[in-house]
């Protein structure tokens, strides 16, 4: 079952994602959308799926397979056809400038930046950025889309806007 | 009779800024480590886990207490070995620049290691084991199944397909108020516990192939704390889900373990040994589970000391030691890298 749009949250648009493949389907879906520079910040608590949204996203754009857990890395970066796609997980960070040794900067310079646990580093990131806000609901998911500068119009296919 | 080679090992591919002079008749002359864990430093403050600014700070002080407590001086070294990766990088670097820095020095062989491939040979240093056996490799950044037939010679048998084990277990133990790292408090927490009162998910059980995933059983958990409703666990409910997360993990690796088996067999029909090594290898409860496991299938489980399952430098002197005895030391220009399986793809 494919995402379907349910109502305008204040903040942005909020999708139902059923089942697991439709987490899937919505990161597929929203994989083809972004480009090098772009950042997309995912939140939500344990077992939201954050990573199973990453790894879905980085198998659309062509990724290696292979997309293990980047919370004992950090940071795993992967190669994809649409360029670098750089995937953190920050929730063991303590201090926002760490994030600078984990190749922060060169990741924005040169690809798309996956991060998990953004909230740490918000105030570091530039506004041209998509966060995706997932919730438990039931056994399905719930994600809110907060799109920054340059994102509002490119979300149409995933939102259903008109 | 071979003269006594002495190696010096040094680990900085994680939390842990360690120095471990080890010999070839398996003496393990000095083993330091610091961690922001380690309760009993010969130095003072906390190690920032992330930082490869403090392994760089720590490391020359390490490298100095483990040649002082091993009473050994440069020129009693015959080769220094680092872990070159798989690892955080900044930190990886430090090791590894440090080594060849001594290596120059010193006019000594630099040997670089694989993290992984060390905790698969520690059980060679502590039960001298011979080739070829079967791994259980699990620690907080990875979980998987490896062949090993010699130094440098291992097939990848499977892995986790999302989450490592202990990093199952950190989650766990956040979500239900436990300490960092996860695998010890769960383990404590769990020692009252009833193991049988939460019935979890035994992802891939029974699956042919020995790849494993832990993903869904964290989400299982966190639907079982939601339904404990909003009130704050008791410390009885939070010991039977710690109880019953960790049989979780150990059922299902016993059941992975049994595929492994298989698997390992088809490429060395004699072998008779599992190897369970990494930081996760420190839980009795796994440790006890995987020994009958492993005896169901014919096989005999042998698990390091669990001061020699988490991360160490003994386990890259010994590497070094083991290298230096083939022949096949590294080049100074040899890479540092943030990946570096130990094997190629699935067999």
């Amino acid at each position: 079952m494919g995402p379907s749009p349910e109502s305008a949250a204040t903040s942005g648009r909020r999708l139902l994602l059923p089942d697991i493949g439709a987490t899937e389907d919505f990161a597929a879906g929203l994989a083809p959308l972004a480009r090098r520079g772009d950042i997309l910040g995912l939140m939500g608590p344990l077992g939201a799926g954050k990573t199973t949204f990453a790894r879905a996203f980085i198998g659309a754009l062509g990724g290696s397979g292979v997309v293990p857990s980047p919370t004992w890395p950090l940071v795993e970066c992967h190669s994809t056809g649409a360029g670098d796609v750089w995937h953190f997980d920050l929730h063991r960070l303590e201090h926002a400038d760490e994030v600078w040794e984990l190749g922060l900067e060169e990741a924005l310079a040169d690809g798309i930046s996956l991060i998990e646990w953004p909230e740490i580093i918000e105030r570091l990131l530039p506004p041209a950025r998509l966060m995706l806000r997932l919730e438990h609901a039931g056994t399905g998911r719930t994600v809110i889309l907060e799109p920054g500068a340059t994102w509002g119009s490119r979300l149409r296919s995933v939102t259903g806007d008109v | 009779m071979e003269p006594d080679r002495v190696v010096l090992g040094i680990e900085s591919s994680c939390d842990e800024t360690a120095a471990a002079v080890v010999d070839s008749r398996r003496r393990i002359r000095a083993n330091v480590i610091l961690s922001q864990h380690a309760q009993h430093s010969p130095f003072r403050g906390v190690v920032p886990e992330l930082a490869a600014r403090s392994h760089a700070e720590r490391l020359d002080l390490t490298v100095q207490e483990a040649l002082r407590q091993a009473e050994c001086p440069w020129e009693a070294l015959d080769a220094v070995a680092a872990t070159a990766g798989p690892g955080l990088l900044g930190g990886v670097l430090v090791g590894t620049v440090t080594a060849k820095c001594i290596a120059l020095v010193h006019d000594l062989p630099y040997i670089a290691v694989n993290h992984l491939e060390a905790h698969a040979l520690t059980p060679r240093l502590t039960d001298c084991l011979d080739f070829p056996y079967l791994a259980l490799l699990v620690s907080g950044g990875h979980s998987q199944f490896v062949a090993v037939a010699g130094v440098g010679q291992h097939a990848l048998l499977g892995t986790t397909r999302d989450d490592a084990a202990g990093e199952a277990f950190d989650k766990a133990a956040r979500l239900l108020g436990l300490g960092f790292p996860g695998g010890p408090a769960i383990e404590r927490a769990a020692h009252d516990g009833d193991p049988d009162r939460f019935p979890l998910p035994r992802p891939l059980a029974g699956q042919a192939g020995a790849d494993m995933s832990f993903s869904g059983l964290k989400t299982a958990l966190v639907h079982v704390v939601a339904r404990q409703g909003a009130r704050p666990l008791d410390d009885g409910t939070r010991a039977d889900l710690a109880a019953s997360f960790q049989k979780a993990i150990v059922e299902t690796l016993a059941d992975r373990l049994e595929q492994a088996v298989r698997a390992f067999r088809r490429l060395h029909a004699a072998g008779t040994v599992v190897v369970l090594a990494g930081g996760v290898a420190a839980n009795q409860a796994l440790r006890a589970r995987l020994s009958g496991a492993a005896a169901d299938q014919g096989m005999r489980l042998i698990a390091p000391p669990a001061h020699l399952c988490t991360d160490n430098a003994a386990m890259v002197a010994w590497v070094g030691l083991e290298r230096l005895a083939d022949g096949t030391v590294s080049a100074l220009e040899e890479p540092s890298r943030a990946r570096w399986p130990l094997a190629g793809g699935s067999v």
